[in-house]
C-alpha cells in the first residue's frame, strides 16, 4: 500500500542547470551543475548545492535566485516534480534549466526569500487543506514550533518515515469507520486538489512533437476541493477529471483509446480508511500530479500524470488517492 | 473595483453596484492632508475578460499619489470572498509593502507588523498570474457568523448573497481603509 507513496517520495528528476549568459564574469565559462533533485521538493531549496558551482563567477551583487527553462520563468513554490511533469511533455533527462542569481523578475514572480519563503508556502497549503477536510485551520495552526520544524524538516529532506510521523500529529485523516470498504472506496468527504491544465490549439500525434510552453498564461489553475460522496460504485480518477473540468468531458464516453492522460495535479489530500492500511492515522498531504494537455478543440484530454506517473483513468480515485496520498 | 466570482453571483453583484466607476486614489498622509477615497462606483465583472480598471489621476501636485486595484476572488477551498489589491504610483511603478503600510489604517499596519507571513502576503493572482497583495481568508467564515449572530432573520433563513458581500465587505475594505456607505447595506436590506 505504501508502494506508490514511496515510489513518488525517492523520485527525483536529473537536472543540468547552466547559468545565465549574462551572470558569467568569467573564462572559460562554468560547466553545468548536474543535480538530482527531489521530485517532492522545490527549486529554490537547491541553493546550496548549485551556489558552489558558479559562486567564483557571479558579478558582484546580491543574489536572488531564480530558474527558467527555455525562457519560461518557473513558479517556484510549485514542486519540483510537478513543473518536470508539466513543462516537458517528452520528458528530459537530464532537464535542462537556466538559473540566476540576479535580476529576479518580481513583476511575474512572487518574491522568493528563500528557505523560509518556501516553508510559508508549503504550511498555507497544509492550512488550506486542513480548512478543506476540517472545516478549520486549527490542526496546522496548533502545531507547536517544534512540530513544524520537524515536519518541515522531513519535506526538505525527503524522508517520508519522519513525514509521516510528523504529519501524524496533524491529524488530518477524517475519521476511519468501523466497516471496511473495498479498496475502491473513501470515505465521504472532500479531498483537496490542484490541478494544472496546460491547453494546447493544435493537436500532435507524440508528445515529441507537442509545442512549448511559452507563457503561464497557457496553464490554468486549478484548485477546488472534489467532493466524495458515499456512493455504491466507485469513483474513479476519470469521475474526478469530470468534475474539475468538466468542459472537457461533455458527452463523452470513456477515454480508452488514448494511452495515458496529462494532468497535473497536486493533491492534498487525506483518505480516510484503506483495506490494507492498518494505520488509522491518515495524513493531509501535498500530491503532486502531471500536469494535463488537452487540445481545446476537441476537447481531448491527451494525457495525465500523477508525479511522473501515468495512470489509467478507470482506476478508482479513492484508489489514487490512497495510493499516493503522502506525495 | 473588478469583482471576480462564479456565475451564481454575478447577477447579484450587478444589482449590488450601480454602474460607475470604483476608484480609489489615496494620498500619503500629512499633518495638513486627508485621505480622499472613492470617485465613483462600477459594475462588477463576472468574466476576467471584461475585467479592465482604467486609472484616472485627479491632482498630483508634489504629493504622489498612490493607486490600488482591487479584485475580489471566491476561494473554493475557503468558501468565501478573498480580497487581492495591488498598488501602484502614477508611473505604474509598484509600490512595496513598506510604502503601502503607510496608506493602511493605524491598526492594520500594527497586525501587519505582528503577522508578516499570514495577514497580508503576496501571492499569485488565481487568474492573472502575477503577483498581488491578498488578505488572508483563514478567519473569514467565523468573523462573518459572528457579524450575522445579532440578525434573527439571518440566523433563521441565511443571508442573501448580495447582503453577505456587503456585510463581508463593511468589515474587510476597513482593514485596507475602504469605507462602506451606509446607504448601500441599507438598500441590501430592502
Amino acid at each position: 500500500m505504501m508502494e506508490a507513496q514511496k515510489y513518488v517520495w525517492e523520485g527525483a528528476i536529473p537536472l543540468q542547470i547552466h547559468l545565465h549568459e549574462s551572470e558569467i564574469t568569467s573564462l572559460p565559462p562554468p560547466s553545468p551543475a548536474l543535480i538530482l533533485a527531489p521530485r517532492i521538493g522545490y527549486l529554490p531549496l537547491l541553493l546550496p548545492l548549485i551556489k558552489p558551482y558558479f559562486s567564483s563567477t557571479l558579478p558582484p551583487g546580491q543574489d536572488t535566485l531564480w530558474f527558467d527553462y527555455k525562457g519560461l520563468p518557473l513558479k517556484w513554490y510549485i514542486p519540483t516534480g510537478v513543473l518536470f511533469d508539466l513543462l516537458c511533455a517528452e520528458p528530459e533527462r537530464p532537464w535542462n534549466l537556466t538559473v540566476h542569481f540576479r535580476g529576479y523578475p518580481s513583476n511575474l514572480l512572487i518574491p522568493c526569500e528563500g528557505e523560509e519563503s518556501v516553508k510559508w508556502s508549503f504550511i498555507n497549503s497544509l492550512k488550506e487543506a486542513d480548512y478543506i477536510i476540517n472545516g478549520n485551520c486549527k490542526n496546522v495552526m496548533n502545531m507547536s514550533q517544534s512540530d513544524q520544524v520537524e515536519l518541515w524538516r522531513s519535506v526538505m529532506d525527503g524522508n517520508l518515515d519522519k513525514y509521516i510521523r510528523s504529519s501524524s500529529k496533524l491529524k488530518l485523516g477524517t475519521v476511519t469507520t468501523a466497516e471496511a470498504d473495498m479498496v475502491g472506496q473513501v470515505k465521504a468527504g472532500k479531498i483537496p486538489v490542484r490541478l494544472y491544465v496546460w491547453s494546447v490549439n493544435e493537436d500532435f500525434e507524440d508528445m515529441e512533437d507537442a509545442p512549448e510552453v511559452d507563457n503561464w498564461d497557457q496553464i490554468s489553475y486549478i484548485n477546488r476541493p472534489l467532493e466524495i460522496h458515499k456512493e455504491g460504485k466507485y469513483f474513479t480518477l476519470h469521475d474526478a477529471l469530470k468534475n474539475l473540468l468538466p468542459e472537457f468531458f461533455a458527452g463523452k464516453p470513456l477515454i480508452n483509446d488514448k494511452p495515458c492522460i496529462e494532468e497535473s495535479e497536486d493533491f492534498q489530500k487525506v483518505s480516510s480508511e484503506d483495506v490494507g492500511s492498518s494505520t488509522g492515522a491518515e495524513e493531509g498531504k501535498e500530491i503532486f500530479s502531471q500536469p494535463m494537455e488537452s487540445c481545446c478543440n476537441d476537447a481531448e484530454i491527451k494525457l495525465i500524470r500523477i508525479q511522473g506517473i501515468e495512470p489509467k483513468l478507470e482506476i478508482p480515485f479513492s484508489w489514487v488517492v490512497n495510493q499516493l496520498k503522502e506525495s | 473595483m473588478c469583482v471576480l466570482v462564479p456565475a451564481e453571483v454575478c447577477s447579484a453583484l450587478h444589482l449590488m453596484f450601480k454602474p460607475h466607476k470604483l476608484l480609489l486614489i489615496f494620498f500619503p498622509q500629512d499633518s495638513n492632508e486627508e485621505e480622499m477615497c472613492a470617485v465613483e462606483e462600477e459594475a462588477g465583472f463576472c468574466e476576467i475578460e471584461g475585467a479592465a480598471d482604467n486609472a484616472t489621476l485627479v491632482q498630483s501636485k508634489h504629493h504622489e499619489a498612490h493607486f490600488y486595484d482591487f479584485h475580489i476572488v471566491y476561494s473554493s477551498s475557503f468558501r468565501v470572498p478573498v480580497l487581492y489589491f495591488r498598488a501602484y504610483c502614477s508611473d505604474g511603478r509598484p509600490l512595496l509593502l513598506n510604502d503601502i503600510e503607510k496608506d493602511l489604517p493605524a491598526c492594520s499596519s500594527k497586525v501587519l507588523l505582528e503577522t508578516k507571513w499570514s495577514f497580508i502576503t503576496l501571492e499569485e493572482h488565481p487568474f492573472l498570474n502575477r503577483p498581488w497583495y491578498k488578505l488572508h481568508p483563514c478567519g473569514t467564515s467565523e468573523w462573518m457568523k459572528l457579524l450575522c449572530l445579532g440578525d434573527e432573520v439571518a440566523a433563521k433563513n441565511g443571508l442573501a448573497i448580495e447582503l453577505y458581500l456587503v456585510s463581508w465587505f463593511s468589515v474587510v475594505g476597513q482593514v485596507v481603509g475602504l469605507k462602506t456607505p451606509l446607504e448601500m447595506v441599507k438598500s441590501q436590506r430592502n
